[in-house]
């Protein structure tokens, strides 16, 4: 139990079936307070089904989800409250605002009240635009707050959803393929940014790029249908042979 | 520094549109009452009351963009909340008419005594009271639409599922309402009245009333949208606009937001069916009839979905063009002319006739803007 009162989050025995075909089998992961986890696997391996099982886009068939020591039960919320709760995602095709600009993004991001009320009503004060603007000055996005989302390169709408997430301040933070489509010199940014990000939140980060991976320098969990595959190092599964198996294709 | 605000919150357009119905609402009526027929300057009651009728429809619209243009719900039934407010202003308006009905009872209407009605149903109790009355206007469309929306939105009905129900509701309605069991006048629905707050309906300067009426209503149902679009609110419809789903895992409950810009523009819908009600003098079932719901939908998508001004103009336009065509031998092919409008403008200016306006206005802007950058380093077009 010590590992349920610890953890961030934790998931075990998690199954996910769709029309019988099962995205996830028994699927168990922690993730401690602070800490930052790479999951790799081949395409298909559940990685964005394991996202959504946690932000409660999925229900899952069976297994616990616990999130913040054990304490919330996170199969009973939706995804709104699941957001509230504490968790923010970033999903694996970029998904912005088009028609919106790049500072409005960050504002409907901002942490605060959610009701439309307060959203009809409330004003737009400074000390959001200053806020909004630190942000999007960490993501190198600052020259770009007023223009439309929708015109923003592939990489930079990434960068864009990780100032909504720095925005929504999350407790933990969960981060679907951050650097496809971008340049070396962008991904290495990235991996920096994501380390920066890792000092005050949980962080678990899903990509191929290995080099990538490597320059997060944290736990490595390897997942292949449906379950967890080997977890470690990324040099300890870099080297399992199951892994290099799984990756090269039988 | 407010009136600076008020100036930027409702855009360029926006402003002509409020002066545009400003001037409208006074000219029009000045023309009428103070100068004397067969003056060129003079304007009939007739074209007044019709005007006026197109003022009504222009609202309509513009609760209609609200939650289409913005929110991204394509109501095919929103001509349930217009008919239910002009059924609440009808009530009133029986009424008023107290003993001078054909069969003279004080308390009930005609087709009640002619139904063999001993008592006045529950439903109108109340409705002599020209407050309460109105209060039933935002009320009754109002409530319809949160219940209706609040179960909708809830289990997450979108898209053309969505648009199906709004028609299925209205339909029922106008099934309903036919009924003569219903007690709101079934088939013939209400009609006679006489009186609106003591002053008779059919008088000119009473006609004039209402109109300026509609004029101030319209300029509020503006003002007011055009605040909700401009709000963070504004933009967090927008986003459940076009994409959903990632709204809600920023937090947003999309339900209650919807639900709000749902009974806001519900509520419009029935004060714009309340005005509409005095000055054609009936409301009966066909104001239900699903065709309506839907020609008010193409009426935006032709003045430009998602700007406000464009769907006044567009249900301004096409109910004037309804009348050129349905006052001749046209008449039997107007379905087609709409149909056909409506094609022609999806395909040709998917942005609609304010769409077409901004273009013309930009590419006016720029070559005009290029016209002094060659003027000013005074080099000449080889
Ligand atoms: N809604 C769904 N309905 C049916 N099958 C689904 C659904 N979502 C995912 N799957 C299937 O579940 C499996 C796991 O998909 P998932 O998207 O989680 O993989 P992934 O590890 O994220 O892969 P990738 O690296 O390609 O993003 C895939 O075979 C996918 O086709
Ligand atoms: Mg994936």
């Amino acid at each position: 139990m010590s590992t349920v009162t610890q953890s961030i989050l934790y998931l075990d025995g998690v199954s996910v079936s769709f029309d019988g075909f099962k995205a996830l089998r028994s699927l168990s992961l922690t993730l401690e307070p602070g800490e930052m986890r790479a999951i790799i696997g081949p395409n298909g391996a559940g990685k964005t089904t394991m996202m959504d099982v946690i932000t409660g886009k999925t229900r899952c068939d069976e297994g616990d989800v616990l999130f913040d020591k054990g304490s919330v039960d996170l199969t009973r919320f939706d995804e709104a409250a699941i957001a509230e709760i504490g968790i923010g995602r970033k999903f694996q095709k970029p998904t912005v605002f088009e028609s919106h600009t790049v500072a409005d993004n960050v504002l409907l991001a901002l942490k605060g009240d959610r009701g439309p009320f307060s959203a009809l009503f409330g004003a737009r004060n400074r000390i959001a635009a200053e806020t909004i603007d630190r942000y999007l000055t960490i993501v190198r996005l600052i020259d770009h707050r007023a223009r439309l989302a929708g015109d923003l390169s592939h990489g930079q709408k990434q960068w864009l959803e990780i100032a909504m997430l720095l925005a929504q301040d999350p407790k933990l933070l969960l981060i679907d393929e951050p650097v496809a489509g971008m340049t070396d010199a962008e991904t290495e940014a990235t991996a920096d940014l994501l380390k920066e990000i890792n000092k005050d939140h949980s962080v678990i980060v899903v990509e191929h790029d290995m080099g990538f991976v490597r320059a997060l320098g944290c736990r490595v969990t390897c997942l292949h249908e449906g379950s967890v595959l080997a977890e470690g190092s990324i040099d300890a599964v870099a080297g399992n042979e199951r892994v290099v198996e799984v990756y090269l294709g039988r | 520094m407010i009136t600076a605000r008020f100036i930027r919150l409702m855009e360029g357009r926006g402003l002509l549109f409020l002066a545009i119905v400003a001037a409208v609402g006074v000219l029009i009526p000045a023309c009428n009452l103070l100068i004397p027929p067969g003056s060129p300057l003079h304007i009939s009651t007739g074209t007044m009351v019709l005007i006026g009728k197109y003022l009504c429809y222009a609202m309509f619209a513009i609760a209609l963009d609200l939650v289409w243009g913005y929110c991204g719900i394509l109501s095919l039934g929103h001509g349930a909340f217009f008919a239910l407010g002009g059924y609440a202003m009808g009530m009133y308006l029986m009424r008023q008419i107290g003993s001078r009905g054909v069969y003279g009872n004080p308390i009930l209407p005609d087709f009640m005594v002619f139904l063999n009605y001993k008592e006045l149903p529950i439903t109108w109790w109340g409705f002599q009271h020209f407050p309460y009355a109105m209060l039933m206007v935002l009320l009754v469309p109002g409530l319809l639409a949160f219940v209706f929306g609040w179960l909708a939105f809830r289990s997450r009905v979108t898209g053309v599922y969505l648009s199906i129900i709004t028609q299925a509701m209205t339909y029922a309605l106008w099934l309903s309402f036919f009924r003569n069991d219903m007690g709101f006048g079934g088939n013939n629905g209400l009609t006679d009245f006489k009186d609106i707050l003591g002053f008779n309906v059919q008088a000119q300067g009473t006609r004039a009333g209402l109109f300026v009426a509609t004029c101030v209503a319209l300029i509020l149902t503006f003002v007011i949208a055009r605040l909700i679009v401009a709000s963070t609110y504004g933009k967090v419809l927008v986003s459940i606009r076009d994409a959903e789903s990632r709204t809600r895992f920023l937090g947003y409950r999309v339900e209650h937001h919807k639900l709000l810009v749902w009974v806001v523009s519900a509520m419009m819908a029935g004060v714009a069916g309340a005005l509409y009600v005095p000055q054609v003098g009936i409301i009966n079932p066909s104001e239900f009839h699903p065709a309506n719901s839907i020609e008010a939908v193409v009426w935006v998508a032709i003045g430009g979905r998602g700007t406000l001004v464009g769907a006044a103009l567009g249900a301004v336009v096409v109910n004037y063009l309804k009348t050129i065509f349905t006052s001749g031998w046209l008449a039997a092919y107007w379905l087609f002319a709409l149909g056909g409008l409506f094609v022609l403008v999806t395909l040709a200016m998917p942005k609609g006739l304010i769409g077409v306006w901004e273009d013309v206005r930009s590419r006016l802007k720029s070559r005009k803007a290029v016209a002094d950058s060659k003027a000013a380093s005074g080099q000449a077009p080889t």
